[in-house]
């Protein structure tokens, strides 16, 4: 072990701090996104289920159904999980993995943080959909050769926004389980019960309770979700549906959450 | 500079830290210590920010910490070197944080050779790191944007021998040249070796602050001779009262120089002569934080 004092401050010349730019943050944050493992097989496992959803298409599919709609379908499920997870985890291992600690010495604006994280998981999940639109045009040209089928392009230019605006919709609601309750398990948790139990929950009570009956689109989100992975948000109800339930679960609880968060003990 | 006013911090009832205030200057090395659950930790993440505190507050250089622009320029902090995402490398954490700061991509290299670990660890996860390999790496952390305070809380934790010594070099070498250096430990040993001022924590109340001679003046005189009876009966004639320790040495309260006259007088060889101070800040220690020690003895 060398006795080495502090490197002279020649190579990092005092100079009059600026302010950290939020351009740096993303960038930092989207680079912590994927270097750790689980985020790497997270990315991993993205384009290996997308080939893999892609595969699945053409061996089991009838011919008929070599359409891209149902290989945007197939890439489409697995990644509406994972989307959703890398989200929440890009906010919770600050927490479930104490990095926090380091994070918010280097940037006491835990606002800016988390702005900077919800821009690198849009970022990403614009990015991923962008490969699941081209795994799955690829698979379409390649499934209907082999099927030889004419190759059919049954997504309209109206429909494929709304399934982009589909798996933000679950990024975010990720995203917020994440903000709120700042642990991975139980955000992942969290996740699973507002998107396989809690729809199921809604669809009986207003199936039980005819007043629900009309309310219960306005407040199940996964409803809304479904709709807009099938590209059937259309009437200006169905948009409207959406904006309440998208600020029922996502704007209120994720304001909410952003301000306890901000007075939060880091330990 | 870090300057504490007033600081008081709550929690459902109890004050971890109950109207703290102190200074820590620069170019000398502040040691922080307190017993387990003292407030030394909840003070030290007040003072960066991680902590929001009741009432008063505690500033660097003058400033609020969540008001400096770039933080890990100005202030190098290790709060827990095991606060760190286990999945990441050491060199990635680096890198992050160098990002973060805006600083060339060199540093990070820098730092790691600077805190002695190879480029072969620097590649492993953290996960896979020793307790001793995290210090490092947090110390590193705390380096890179060569700052000109450093908060570290219990850095020499896990650390071996040489990597104590080389710690203890740097620091003080970080102080000669300015720097501003806040340092917990339970290490009393190395606290008392490196620390130019001490502040003592106990039931989140201060109990004593001050210089390391002014706080440890008082401790007396160590004295051994062949024949302690005689030694403590000298004394006593001489109007000093001292204490026969289970080891055959003699502790008084006075100066070495009046133990010695005494000894010379009586005609009685010393086989040693020293201030009790290697002693001494364990002794003080432990009295003024009797009252808090879990234990609820003290030496």
């Amino acid at each position: 072990m060398t006795a080495t004092i502090v490197p002279p401050a020649t190579a990092t010349a005092r100079r009059a701090a600026q302010p950290i730019p939020i351009t740096r943050l993303v960038k930092v944050e989207l680079r912590k996104m994927f270097n750790t493992r689980s985020g790497f097989w997270m990315l991993i496992s993205i384009g290996v289920l997308s080939v893999i959803a892609t595969g699945a298409v053409i061996i089991f599919a009838p011919d008929t159904d070599i359409t891209y709609a149902s290989f945007a379908t197939a890439i489409g499920f697995p990644m509406s999980v994972i989307l959703p997870m890398i989200a929440i985890l890009a906010v919770t291992s600050e927490w479930s993995q104490r990095s926090g600690l380091t994070t918010f010495t280097l940037v006491p604006s835990r606002g800016h943080v988390i702005g900077a994280k919800a821009v690198a998981t849009l970022l990403v999940g614009l990015g991923s959909v962008a490969v699941a639109f081209a795994v799955g045009a690829l698979g379409n040209v390649a499934g209907s050769a082999l099927a030889g089928v004419d190759t059919v392009w049954n997504i309209s230019l109206s429909m494929a926004p709304q399934m982009v605006l589909g798996n933000l919709v679950g990024m975010a609601i990720g995203f917020t389980l994440g903000v709120v309750l700042r642990n991975s398990a139980a955000a992942i948790v969290g996740y699973f019960v507002v998107s396989l139990v809690m729809p199921g929950i809604l669809v009986l009570l207003a199936q039980v309770r005819s007043w629900f009956e009309d309310l219960q689109p306005w407040i199940d989100w996964n409803e809304t979700q479904v709709a807009l992975f099938e590209g059937a948000t259309n009437t200006g109800e169905e948009w409207a549906m959406l904006g309440s339930t998208t600020m029922i679960w996502i704007v209120i609880p994720l304001v909410v959450g952003v301000l306890f968060l901000r007075r939060s003990e880091v330990k | 500079m870090i300057t504490v006013e007033s600081l008081t911090r709550r929690y459902a009832g109890f004050a971890a830290v109950d109207n703290v205030s102190f200074t820590a200057q620069p170019g000398r090395v502040t040691g922080f210590l307190g017993p387990n659950g003292a407030g030394k930790s909840t003070t030290m993440r007040v003072m960066v920010g991680l902590t929001v505190p009741t009432s008063g507050s505690a500033t660097i250089n003058g400033k609020r910490f969540a008001d400096l622009p770039n933080p890990g320029l100005e202030v190098g902090v290790l709060l827990d070197a095991s606060a760190q995402h286990a999945g990441r490398t050491g060199r990635e954490i680096l890198t992050v944080a160098a990002d973060t700061m805006g600083l060339p991509r060199t540093r990070v290299d820098e730092m790691i050779e600077l805190v002695s670990l190879t480029p072969a660890e620097a590649k492993r996860r953290v996960r896979n790191y020793s307790l001793g390999m995290r210090q490092r790496l947090g110390i590193a952390t705390a380096l890179l944007g060569d700052p000109q305070v450093l908060i570290l809380d219990e850095p020499a934790n896990g650390l071996d021998p040489a990597g104590i010594r080389w710690m203890r070099d740097l620091l003080t070498g970080f102080a000669s040249q300015g720097g501003t250096v806040l340092l917990s430990s339970h290490l009393l040993h190395e606290i008392e070796v490196i620390a130019d001022d001490l502040v003592v924590i106990g039931n989140g109340k201060i109990v004593a602050a001050g210089t390391k001679e002014e706080l440890l003046a008082a401790s007396g005189t160590l004295a051994r001779s062949t024949s302690p009876r005689d030694l403590a009966h000298a004394l006593e004639q001489a109007g000093i009262p001292s204490t026969i320790a289970g080891d055959g040495s003699v502790r008084t309260d006075v100066d070495p120089a009046r133990v010695g006259a005494v000894a010379l007088t009586a005609g009685i060889a010393l086989t040693e002569l020293r201030s009790a101070e290697s002693a001494g800040l364990e002794d003080m220690f432990l009295s003024l934080t009797a009252d808090t020690q879990r234990e609820g003895v003290a030496a």
